[in-house]
């Protein structure tokens, strides 16, 4: 190809996903975080790599919201946190095998979110915030209310639950690399969204809702979609994270810390890129890292995200990936 | 009976107090179309400025009404030039982005410095005794307060001719800037103002509740509640909105554990929201 004139482009969004070169990165990427560990049977890496995973998986769904329909989900973390929920109760209580578990989490997850998504999601802009805010402390509120999820004390699974995987060594593996593929396809289903026309929907949505509707895009019904498609995967990661740790209460499973993070990650890597929220999401869990370490700062941890994200919101507002687009256009290309 | 006249009383008097918090909310969003996220934090900073001023300074706890007013409406009005000032014009998601940063940086210090324990300010108050039920002469005399604030307000926003360019700029803000406004520094006023009435109501809640640095969400959504009954941006609205909101935690106090009363907010802030998305006692804007 000698240029890159609009036809020549509009020739490449039609090749079938897996020609694109970006579909392979996001291979090579998976299978990076899957095997990286296993040289040296290095568990300390695992565990950081595992909480790298959860971040790209969190921030990745939150921006198929917050990046291309252009609506802050506050409360993006309940999908975890419900998802966790239904999985341990599921499993500890009844006795369901994990993969049984983790389905009927995510889908029962993703229909709340559709249901709920019909009803909010008439709100526009600033409403839905505050709906995202209130569906998180309403949530918690209830589940640290509801007796058969063990109210504030949580739930508690037995050590035997680890047996059917071969003791709790190999099934923190094997829930490892179960969450690295819950990551690979978080970052598939977003590019695959940004590359469909819903996504060209959503984009519209993002820049101009009213245009967008004018132009024949059915907002209310595709923003449910959008909400409802963003709870699945999170949904499966909080069953599998809360699977491993063999325990969840409310404070842990809807940390509204955590929601916040995802936040910080997609503005620092670019809103609305699927690379982004993977490099925003490896750069900010570094940080963090640095910060956790650091006498100073050890307490401030939101505080510095908080600083982080004003900063970027005021003076970076397209985050990395804006940068490197407005430097270098044609990585528009290769990163979407 | 007796007890529910009793409990409705009471809640008419705490409501009045969400009524003021969410003037402050409400106020900001008529003016610039901005949902200030710092609202919580604010209503937190004037808890623990009264906590402050009466622990280490020992000002008496009502005299400090008028500091935490006059501080309020400074540091509202930095913060419109720190973090709102630069993305007016902007897509709104920005707005609520860099004032969530600002209350997780407020919070986040907040919890550095007092941990997230429980505070209690002692004010002791002569209560007024009906029947079997005595009403706190703390609630009693917020709800006065409140209604002084309120009052005050009403005569700046609808006697004053600052107040007249406030509900200009509200109204259009482009008109109002042709007609000689100058309407940065009236939206600056007006989150300062916003911030204001935060605070005071923060500093009134303190003197009837225990609080923690993290109290702020629970009464940010409040303030939620409270503007989705009265419609958003409209402070006399916010009042009833407030007073409705009060009542409905009476209520539902008598016949369930206050831990859900969390639930039933959120419940009844969506449904308002769906159903009524201009309010229930939505009046005319101002």
């Amino acid at each position: 190809m000698k240029d890159t004139t609009p036809s020549a482009t509009a020739g490449v969004r039609h090749q079938p996903l897996y020609r694109r070169p970006f579909f392979w990165i996001i291979a090579l990427v998976t299978a990076a975080f899957a095997g990286a560990p296993l040289i040296g049977n290095n568990v300390e890496l695992r565990e950081g790599l595992l909480l790298a995973a959860v971040y790209i998986i969190l921030a990745s769904n939150l921006n198929i919201m917050l990046g291309y329909a252009g609506y802050i989900n506050f409360g993006s973390i309940v999908f975890f946190g419900l998802g966790g929920y239904i999985c341990v109760y599921l499993v500890g209580s009844l006795n369901w095998p994990l993969a049984a578990a983790e389905l009927v989490a995510g889908l029962v997850v993703s229909l709340l979110a559709f249901l709920f998504g019909l009803g909010i999601l008439r709100l526009r802009g600033a409403f839905f915030a505050l709906a995202t805010i209130g569906i998180n402390e309403g949530v918690q509120a209830f589940v640290a209310n509801f007796e058969p999820w063990g109210g504030s004390a949580g739930l508690y699974l037995p050590t035997t639950i680890f047996a059917p995987f071969g003791g709790p060594m190999q099934a923190l593996w094997i829930v490892y690399f179960l969450v690295v593929a819950v990551m690979g396809a978080s970052l598939y289903l977003s590019y695959a969204v940004k590359a469909s026309k819903f996504g060209l929907g959503l984009i519209a949505i993002g820049q101009n809702e009213d245009a967008a509707i004018v132009l024949g895009v059915p907002a209310p019904l595709y923003k449910a979609f959008a909400y409802s498609l963003s709870a699945f995967l999170p949904a499966l990661a909080g069953g599998l994270y809360f699977f491993k740790s063999a325990f969840i209460q409310p404070p842990d499973a809807f940390d509204l810390g955590l929601s916040t993070e995802a936040m910080v990650i997609v503005m620092l890597g670019g809103r609305g890129t699927v690379t982004g929220a993977a490099v925003g999401a490896y750069l900010y869990e570094e940080l963090r890292g640095y910060l956790l370490t650091s006498e100073t700062f050890s307490n401030f941890q939101l505080v510095v995200a908080g600083v982080l994200l004003l900063l970027i919101v005021l003076f970076v507002p397209g985050g990395l990936m804006g940068w490197i687009y407005g430097r270098w256009p044609r990585m528009k290309t290769v990163l979407e | 009976m007796l007890g529910t006249i009793a409990s409705i009383i009471d809640g008419v008097l705490i409501g009045s107090v969400y009524g003021l918090a969410a003037m402050g909310l409400t106020l900001i969003w008529g003016v610039m179309g901005v949902v200030n996220l710092t609202h919580g934090a604010a209503i937190v900073a004037g808890m623990f400025a009264l906590y402050l001023l009466t622990s280490a300074l020992s000002v008496p706890a009502y005299a400090a009404l008028p500091v935490i007013l006059i501080g309020g409406f400074l540091v509202g009005v930095g913060l419109y030039w720190i973090a709102v000032h630069r993305l007016i014009g902007r897509p709104p998601l920005m707005i609520l982005l860099s004032t969530f940063a600002v209350n997780l940086v407020v919070i986040g210090l907040g919890t550095a410095v007092w941990g997230t324990g429980l505070f209690n300010i002692p004010v002791t108050l002569p209560g007024v005794t009906w029947h079997r039920y005595t009403f706190p002469g703390t609630h009693i005399l917020a709800a006065a307060l409140t209604a002084v604030i309120a009052g005050a307000m009403y005569v700046f926003l609808y006697h004053t001719r600052l107040g007249k360019a406030v509900r200009a700029v509200a109204n259009n803000r482009e008109a109002a800037e042709l007609a000689g406004i100058p309407t940065t520094r009236v939206l600056s006023l007006s989150f300062g103002l916003g911030v204001a009435l935060a605070g005071a109501a923060g500093m009134l809640i303190s003197t009837m509740f225990p609080f923690t640095v993290l109290a702020g969400d629970a009464y940010q959504l409040k303030s939620f509640v409270v503007t989705a009954l009265g419609g958003l941006g409209n402070p006399a609205g916010a009042l009833v909105g407030g007073v409705a909101l009060g009542l409905v935690e009476g209520f539902a106090a008598q016949y369930m554990p206050v831990s859900w009363t969390l639930v039933i907010e959120f419940v009844l802030f969506v449904f308002v929201l769906i159903l009524f998305p201009r309010g229930i006692f939505a009046f005319r804007r101002t």
